[in-house]
């Protein structure tokens, strides 16, 4: 942040102190979104967002539908002008106050959810569509080249040119729309979920692929998903957006295994949450006592594992009886019920050191046949969990 | 994160009204919007001229004269003709066009693609045309029952296309799952296809009762008086009287009785396709026995409708022999309608795009206002419009009376709705996003919707340029009423010497009006196809 940014400290787009370990850790700040705001008539779309993505680097902007996502990523490509804040690109503001530059002066690549192709032109056209001939060399026969590379550079074969999108499949049409991006070889790409109306193989393949060519290419990449696993695999900054606010930006480990808070580790995966007493870096609950990096509080809070972390062992100390489960083939979700502990089992009054009790929680396992309803299975929990306040609440 | 301070500037209080906040210089709403906005007002103020004229001369005529000239026993002859023409005509024509529509789409008929299109075809012969030729076959034609056979022969068409059109689109499946639930093919006609043909029905037969209301020449020919064939009678006797004003605002009533009559039963369920997936093919309820009563019921429809107007004009062309075909005498009549179809066309699509790019890419209550005044427009008669247009330009601005300019501004406000229509859908094939795509390749907004918007609307736009075009040949009232001293358009030539009772010299005329007619025709129809279910 030293050269383009003195006066920018990195806390002050953080959501909270305690993820400061998800800074990005670039010095090079290509997009930077200050305290930007947007409202839609009577609506408060975006409520004050602040974003910095590094040059070179992949951001995923990762909310459920209605979070204002699109929004920003309209802002950023500038279809729209922030209410409030301002957006600059390389150290210059193009929106704010006193500033504007319009859509087709920003240099950004963009593609859209369908691609955008235009029906009315062919493959090759859509391609050289933002290209102009007397800037390249060869003229037309320049052009016609470019295109060609730029097929060859999506996996599409150059002869494709010739043909119409509707001709095309629906991977095949968000990999032109990329190469058409491509094209004028920005520096800042923005893809506006691109891969969500393709089915679910074609979906993982070309996301692989979009990613080789835009980190072969060097191009910083924002994506917009409402589709967790796939910003947690693209991206290497992962923004979580809630509500019109960013609720926390970091790396895919770290806001997948340390969420900021409840409805952020509910949005990114599976999430066993139980009530649990802190004590130090100590919670108990009726997993037993698990550590906590970082705590947020004492005494009662709620503790959130992922359901991975806890495995089936025989050796392990806690115990579950399997209430019923669910076959998906490679893995079999298993519900259990947590023992009550044996002294409030005992009609005692419930003691503060064991806040919970007869939980019913969600596991997978591997093996479908181990786990008939009924059954009692040993459990082990792995690694640390996250410990939220107990006044929040989803 | 809600540390809306940060935000530096030189305003610092915008930042507490963040609905007007920052406004400043930006260009906001973007891309002449605004312009476009004013524009559209000005077009839907300038198209509520007609019906402002019948509401001011209502007025301003007095309640007892007014009173005194519309509860008059003419009025109620008139009311009573026009009443039943509508009520027998509109039935009759649903029955011909859904009956048609549903031979050709849903059963084993055979030529049905030939059916298909010949059903269409009497609407390449205007009414007027239609009229002069049964009057040529049976001289003894008048009264209610002539007008309700050659309206129903001339308007049937316009229910077939639209429910054609619908039933080619509506997806069997729904039909399947009626079968299946045990409703035989009667009954599921009954009580699943034909609520499903309910907006093609109640929109067809919206338009054949406004065309009833609006005719002229076809019911003059056979002298059954309706008030607009009354009200040209009184123009034509005191050119401007209140009298004639009074009958037009009974009219205007008439007809926006019948769009609130139609708004009512069209109702508000969603008839669009529910669900994904390509739709299946139509199963045809095969006919056996009744395939030749379906023939020939079909052969008589088209010979009455289509077969004999072509037949007696054909026959008044030989027996007119080559002296009805002077050159001289056609051929200024031919390039001046064809000169007023193109500017009109041209005309009426450029001024329909501003509000057709309102309504798609700005909904909200102001681009539905403007549907609504457009809504209105769409069902002045020509008649209203002409004495409207003469009356206005004669008393504010008198140099404009008997211009080509009045004459076009008169078939722009009256053909505004086809090409709205048509823009319209050919505008939602052009979503904002590819435009958006354009600028963000580089392109200015200016640059970017010509060659992305502009192009990808032309074709609609084209389309309705061409049902403008065939709206403008065969207009006959407005025409009468606004057209230059010296201005002879094919309809108008046809107009006078039939008229004059030359039967043989009108056919040259009619006979040019159905050819520039007839692929202009197969275009609607081929047209309805697409937009269906849009």
């Amino acid at each position: 942040m030293t050269d383009v940014y003195p006066s920018r400290e990195a806390p002050s787009r953080l959501p909270e102190p305690r993820v400061a370990a998800s800074v990005a850790t670039s010095t090079n700040s290509h997009l930077e979104i200050d305290a930007v705001t947007k409202n839609f008539g009577p609506q408060a779309v975006l409520k004050g967002v602040n974003l910095s993505v590094a040059k070179g680097g992949t951001t995923a902007i990762v909310g459920p539908s209605g979070s204002g996502k699109t929004t920003l990523l309209r802002l950023i490509a500038g279809f729209e002008h922030p209410d409030t804040g301002s957006i600059s690109l390389n150290g210059s503001k193009v929106a704010g106050e006193n500033a504007w530059v319009p859509a087709h002066k920003r240099h950004v690549g963009y593609v859209a959810q369908d691609g955008a192709l235009f029906p009315h032109l062919t493959v090759g056209q859509n391609i050289s569509f933002g290209l102009d001939a007397t800037q390249l060399p060869g003229g037309r026969r320049g052009v016609k080249s470019r295109v060609g590379e730029l097929l060859e550079m999506v996996s599409l074969d150059p002869a494709m040119a010739k043909r119409r999108p509707h001709q095309l499949s629906g991977g095949q049409q968000q990999r032109v729309a990329l190469a058409r991006a491509l094209a004028r070889k920005p520096a800042l790409m923005l893809l506006d979920e691109p891969f969500s109306a393709l089915d679910a193989g074609l979906r993982v393949a070309t996301r692989r692929a979009v990613a080789q060519v835009l980190k072969d290419a060097g191009v910083t990449t924002i994506l917009v998903t409402h589709d967790q696993a796939e910003a947690l695999s693209f991206a290497d900054q992962v923004a979580v957006m809630r509500g019109g606010k960013l609720a926390q930006i970091g790396n895919p480990f770290v806001v997948y295994t340390r969420p900021a808070d409840r409805a952020t580790a509910e949005f990114l995966g599976d999430a066993v949450i139980l009530d649990a007493w802190m004590e130090g870096s100590l919670a108990t609950c009726s997993l037993g006592g698990i550590p906590v990096r970082r705590p947020p509080a004492q005494g009662r809070v709620q503790l959130m594992l992922r359901p991975e972390q806890i495995r089936i062992s025989e050796d392990g100390p806690i115990r579950g009886t399997v209430v019923d489960t669910d076959y998906f083939g490679p893995e079999t979700t298993v519900r259990l019920q947590l023992p009550v502990p044996p002294v409030l089992a005992a009609g005692a009054i419930p003691d503060h050191r064991y806040p919970g009790g007869g939980e019913i929680i969600t596991i997978r396992h591997w093996n479908a046949s181990i786990a008939r309803p009924g059954t009692e299975l040993r459990l082990r929990v792995v690694g640390e969990a996250v410990a939220f306040p107990m006044d929040e609440q989803p | 994160m809600t540390n809306k301070l940060a935000v530096p500037g030189p305003s610092g209080d915008l930042t507490t009204d963040t609905t007007t906040a920052g406004r400043g210089k930006r260009p906001r709403p973007p891309f002449g919007v605004s312009v476009v906005s004013i524009i559209a007002v000005l077009i839907a103020l300038f198209s509520l001229v007609p019906l402002a004229y019948v509401v001011f001369m209502t007025a301003s005529t007095g309640w007892d004269t007014a009173m005194a000239l519309i509860f008059r026993p003419r009025v109620g002859e008139l009311l009573l003709n026009t009443v039943l023409l509508t009520v027998v005509t509109v039935p009759l024509c649903l029955v011909l066009g859904v009956g048609g529509a549903w031979l050709v789409e849903r059963t084993s008929l055979v030529g049905r693609k030939w059916w298909a299109v010949l059903l269409a075809a009497p609407l390449a012969i205007p009414a007027f045309v239609n009229s002069y030729a049964w009057v040529s076959a049976v001289p003894s034609l008048g009264g209610l029952w002539s007008g309700v056979l050659i309206a129903t022969l001339s308007y049937f068409p316009l229910v077939y296309i639209p429910a054609a059109a619908t039933l080619s689109r509506l997806d069997p499946a729904i039909e399947q799952s009626a079968a299946s639930l045990g409703l035989g093919a009667w009954r599921a006609f009954f009580r699943v296809v034909l609520p499903q043909l309910r907006i093609a029905m109640t929109g067809g037969g919206l338009l054949v009762a406004l065309h009833l209301l609006a005719e002229y020449g076809a019911f003059a020919m056979i002298r059954f008086d309706t008030f607009t064939t009354a009200i040209m009678v009184q123009y034509q006797s005191t050119f401007n009287g209140t009298a004639g004003n009074m009958l037009a605002s009974v009219l205007v009533f008439l007809c926006l009785i019948l769009l609130l009559v139609e708004v009512r039963s069209r109702g508000s369920a969603r008839y669009a396709r529910i669900g994904s997936g390509a739709q299946a093919r139509a199963l045809r309820l095969p006919l056996h026995a009744y395939q030749l009563p379906a023939q020939l019921s079909l052969i008589a429809l088209t010979g009455l409708a289509f077969g004999l107007p072509l037949t007696f004009v054909l026959r008044w062309i030989v027996a007119g022999g080559p002296e009805i075909w002077a050159a001289e005498e056609f051929m200024p009549a031919l390039l001046q309608t064809l000169a007023y179809g193109l500017a009109a066309a041209v005309a009426t699509t450029v001024v329909a795009f501003p509000m057709a790019y309102l309504a798609v890419r700005r909904p909200g209550w102001f681009s539905k206002s403007l549907e609504l005044s457009n809504y209105i427009t769409s069902s002045m008669p020509g008649i209203v419009v002409g004495l409207a247009f003469v009356t206005v330009s004669i008393r504010m601005v008198p140099s404009m009376y008997q211009t080509s300019a009045l004459l076009i501004a008169a078939y722009v406000l009256l053909f505004l709705p086809r090409a709205l229509v048509n823009i319209r859908s050919g505008l939602s094939q052009a979503p904002k996003e590819l435009d958006e795509a354009a600028q963000v390749l580089g392109k200015p907004p200016l640059l970017a919707f010509l060659r992305v918007t502009l192009r990808l609307t032309a074709p609609a736009a084209a389309g309705g340029a061409a049902l403008v075009f065939l709206g403008i040949v065969n207009e006959l009232t407005a025409t009468l009423l606004l057209s230059p001293n010296g201005t002879r358009t094919l309809a108008t030539e046809f107009w006078s010497k039939s008229s004059e009772i030359d039967y043989a010299g009108a056919a040259p005329y009619a006979l040019l009006m159905i050819l520039i007619s007839a692929p202009m025709t197969y275009l609607l129809f081929q047209q309805s196809k697409k937009v269906a279910g849009q």
